[in-house]
């Protein structure tokens, strides 16, 4: 009887996992299966192809505004979140409102940036819609994430590494930039990749900014859309859905590609 | 000679009177171990003794800490304090590094930058620390791989390597089996031919065993302050008697 009931939990437990798998693997099985016999030579790798034949601007539009927007908000972002680990005092006014303007941005919808991003640089700026438009909004928006997931891993780091550094002579920044954050690179990389995620999958935001242009851009006030952009404004016409699947197996395989990426500088930097 | 002069201690967390009054002097190159039971303020007036108080939020400090008739806690820069005043913690605390790099971070810290320098500097360090033999081919390992026993000589290593005049030692062997104890214990007697030691323990054995000079606290308050021999068997306070022969505590 007893035996049974255990049985019976383990059961239970293999049926949710099952069906988290299957809801998984069922959603990438039918992207893969639609998308991959699209797949061609001149889809992926044809630079000279007509626009909207290939996907070559896309990929490398979505590269360059991962990395730039990276450039921006990871260097921000890190040493906000030194600043509100390491250097500021719980409780200050100050911290109070910085705090509370980062929960505030992260649960903004990304819209509502993309109208900020639209509005302030494309219209005020004059940048019209360009890659520094979208790199800029999108900068923002990540902004919140990278910061509240740092802060996180400067947190897990112990304080008896801090002691012995200060033990032994060390100052502040000295401690910070040998110690601690050698220690907090791990947590640090997760952030990153999270944001790089964020990044490749934005679509409203991007939009309104860097426009929705299937064309190699010449410069960075180009409009150019991202392979997200690209799916959505082919989806939205409905023209081609087969292109539209074949995007998607592209996207999904950028995003391995940049999260091994990520992993692999991440043990390059780790201590051992 | 002495060391370090206090004159009229006292130090508040917040509102907690943690040091009362404290007056005492510690000599050079001589072992001075602070027992006492928990709580009763030896950790906390060894950890002024480098200023790590002065991480804590609310803590307030008076009067004098003189170190070789210099203020501690006036124009002196604290980080050139604790260079001449090295510590080594209750736990074993080496920075997830190679064993190389923890015994030349202080050096690093303090400007060395030759290659030729530290290697001297860590062989050196670790020699001192008794340790050289078992590490000498593992300098390049991650220090936390060590064994307890091995990780707390290492951080000696690491504190000696920044050539101090003091060694402070917060409860440095509470936390490792008897083999390593043993050794550490061999070694601070080893040091105090070249270092001025201050001890925190509570093992009195301990103190018996190593220190020449014994303090003996109770609720912040320095109770009896003698040579280690004297005050052992012959205590002058009856609540240090109490506590030394095992009635409380």
């Amino acid at each position: 009887m007893r035996k049974l009931k255990n049985n019976l939990r383990y059961i239970k437990i293999y049926i949710g996992i099952g069906m988290a798998i299957t809801t998984l693997l069922g959603i990438l099985l039918y992207i893969l299966i639609n998308g991959l016999q699209h797949i061609t030579f001149d889809f992926l790798f044809n630079v000279n192809a007509p626009r909207g034949q290939t996907l070559v601007p896309m990929i490398f539009t979505t590269v360059l505004i991962v990395l730039l927007t990276l450039a921006i908000s990871a260097p921000i972002g890190i040493g906000s979140a030194i600043y509100l680990n390491e250097y500021a005092k719980t409780g200050a006014w100050f911290v109070k409102t910085i705090r509370m303007a980062i929960e505030t941005l992260s649960g903004i919808p990304s819209i509502i940036y993309g109208l900020f991003g639209f509005l302030f640089y494309v219209i005020i700026l004059r940048w019209t819609w360009s890659i520094m438009a979208g790199v800029f909004t999108v900068a923002i928006m990540v902004l919140p994430i990278i910061i509240r997931s740092s802060e996180e891993a400067l947190k897990s780091v112990p304080n008896a590494y801090r002691e012995g550094s200060y033990a032994l002579g060390a100052g502040k920044f000295y401690t910070i930039w040998k110690t601690v954050l050698p220690s907090a690179v791990p947590g640090i990389l997760a952030s990153i990749i999270l944001t790089i995620g964020r990044i490749v999958g934005e679509t409203a935001a991007l939009v309104l900014t860097a426009g929705t242009v299937a064309g190699m851009p010449s410069n960075l006030f180009d409009s150019s859309a991202t392979l997200a952009v690209f799916m959505y404004t082919i989806t939205v016409e409905g023209t081609d859905m087969d292109r539209a699947y074949a995007t998607a197996v592209v996207l999904m395989a950028l995003i391995l590609f940049l999260n091994t990426f990520a992993n692999f500088i991440g043990k390059k930097l780790k201590p051992q | 000679m002495n060391k370090f002069q206090l004159k009229d201690v006292n130090l508040w967390y917040n509102d907690f009177h943690a040091l009362k009054d404290i007056n005492m002097d510690i000599k050079a190159k001589e072992i001075t171990a602070f027992i006492g039971p928990s709580g009763c303020g030896k950790s906390t007036l060894i950890k002024s003794l480098n200023r790590m108080n002065d991480l804590i939020d609310g803590c307030k400090i008076t009067g004098d800490f003189l170190l070789d008739g210099e203020n501690i806690y006036g124009n002196l820069d604290i980080n050139a304090l604790r260079k001449r005043v090295g510590m080594v913690f209750q736990k074993p605390n080496p920075f997830p590094m190679s064993v190389f790099d923890n015994v030349a971070y202080a050096p690093r810290v303090h400007g060395i930058k030759s290659k030729f320098k530290l290697n001297e500097i860590v062989e050196k360090s670790l020699r001192d620390a008794a340790i050289w033999d078992e590490l000498k081919d593992r300098l390049k390992k991650s220090a936390i791989s060590l064994s307890g026993g091995q990780q707390q000589r290492l951080c000696i290593a690491r504190a000696l390597a920044a050539e101090p005049d003091v060694l402070l030692m917060d409860e440095p062997t509470s936390a490792l089996d008897p083999i390593s104890t043993a050794k550490i214990e061999e070694l601070v007697i080893k040091l105090k031919k070249k270092y001025t030691i201050v001890i925190v323990t509570h093992n009195m054995q301990q103190a018996v065993r190593i220190s020449d000079t014994t303090g003996f606290f109770l609720l912040g308050e320095l109770i009896e302050y003698n040579n280690t021999e004297q005050l052992f068997s012959m205590p002058t306070d009856k609540r240090c008697e109490d506590y030394i022969t095992g009635r409380f505590g």
